[in-house]
């Protein structure tokens, strides 16, 4: 079997979901630095969202996973710490289907500017923290409904 | 200094980096599922979490600089009370909510102060970690400066309760920038930054807080020692540890 091509691999990762937030994929994530082939081993180059995510080890196990089932042999996951993951990473894509399933994307201004629902900019802060490490509780002071923002970092 | 010497000092310099986050990683979780209200909680084990994060890194370096095939989480459970190395600031019991946010302050402010400098360690893996952590302590300090400010500047009861806490943890502040020997060698080998500048930046963060919130800062300086160099823990250390360890000590090598 000929090695597949890696923008072949790209194209499989990016339907590989993120355990916590499904519709988006690792590669919209941001958190896919690398694939590489080292002679018959693929080694892809993972970086943690936030260092004590516990969603880390699944989505690496996940990784594996999807590519053994593509007929990769011999897959090895390298974490990466260096440059540390930032939101900037995360793609258009992603961010337009992150507002879609009703999480505000990050913004550099540390907050939502609008509600993922009635796209209202009336919104008030819950918490800064929420349900996973990258999110953080806000609410819309029109429709009323509370909704998770996706951290800016 | 003889490459052992240097070794060891890195590897004390470590613990006392991993530690710090382990113990009041550890503290700060026990507040999960009994703060006093949804969002707190969830604002606490997040904190919680990062800390424990970062902890992982620290001491898995250490453990690889020590050389000894111990790994990170043999480190944290197998190790008792005179071998950590954390500041004693951080091993103090949670108390109330305020004296929780209040020593989460005290060392957030010192933390991100910390890492900024690590992030341009001469020692590219300290840098790494330094540089991943930042980020996430940033938004701890953010959060628990807002938080003695609201708290302190809020009721009667809320300022005489803050007020409480920073006079019951300010004889721990001092000993984050007591400097010995392993700050020394990590100082002069471009690892560690010098702490008598962390004090004057740690200084202009936290006055304006205190004075933000209607805190009046304790006159004293001194400072109770022995967290950081292992000489001495109080007695909390070893009650939290009794906790934190038992499973791991009950069930040797159980796997999750």
């Amino acid at each position: 079997m000929t090695q597949a091509t890696t923008d072949q691999i790209w194209e499989w990762l990016d339907a590989v979901s993120d355990p916590e937030i499904p519709v988006i994929s690792v590669v919209d994530l941001g958190i896919v630095r690398g694939v590489d082939w080292d002679k018959e081993t693929l080694e892809v180059s993972v970086t943690p969202t936030y260092s004590g995510c516990p969603a880390t080890s699944i989505i690496a196990l996940d990784i594996e996973t999807a590519l053994l089932n593509r007929g990769i042999k011999d897959v090895r996951i390298k974490t990466q710490i260096s440059p540390a993951w930032t939101t900037d990473w995360l793609s258009e894509k992603g961010r337009a289907k992150l507002e879609d399933y009703g999480i505000a994307p990050p913004r550099a201004a540390g907050g939502p500017d609008r509600c993922p629902r009635c796209k209202s900019q009336a919104l008030e802060r819950i918490s800064q923290f929420g349900s996973t490490p990258c999110k953080a509780q806000w609410r819309c002071t029109d429709c009323l409904e509370p909704f998770d923002y996706f951290k800016c970092i | 200094m003889i490459p052992d010497q240097k070794d060891d000092a890195l590897f004390q310099y470590l613990l006392r980096l991993g530690d710090n986050t382990l113990v009041l990683g550890h503290r700060v979780s026990e507040w999960c599922g009994v703060a006093p209200a949804l969002e707190e909680d969830i604002a606490l084990a997040n904190t919680a979490l990062d800390l424990i994060g970062q902890t992982q890194m620290w001491l898995g370096f250490a453990a690889e600089v020590e050389g000894k095939d111990r790994n990170a989480d043999e480190l944290a459970f197998r190790r008792d009370v005179w071998d950590f190395r954390n500041l004693l600031l951080v091993e103090q019991t949670n108390g109330d909510f305020g004296k929780t946010i209040m020593r989460q302050f005290l060392f957030d402010a010192f933390n991100v102060l910390n890492l900024r400098a690590l992030s341009k360690s001469s020692d590219k893996r300290i840098a790494e970690i330094a540089a991943k952590s930042v980020k996430e302590v940033e938004y701890h300090l953010e959060r628990s400066r807002e938080t003695v400010i609201a708290l302190g500047d809020g009721t009667e009861e809320s300022n005489k309760r803050m007020q409480a806490a920073l006079d019951r943890l300010w004889p721990f502040a001092g000993e984050m920038f007591v400097i010995d020997d392993v700050d020394t060698a990590m100082f002069d080998s471009g690892i560690g930054p010098d702490l008598a500048v962390l004090r004057k930046d740690w200084d202009a963060i936290a006055i304006p807080v205190f004075n933000a919130a209607m805190l009046t800062k304790p006159d004293s300086d001194f400072a109770h020692q022995g967290g950081k160099s292992g000489n001495r823990h109080t007695e909390h250390l070893g009650h939290m540890l009794a906790t934190m360890q038992f499973l791991p000590r009950a069930y040797p090598n159980a796997r999750w």
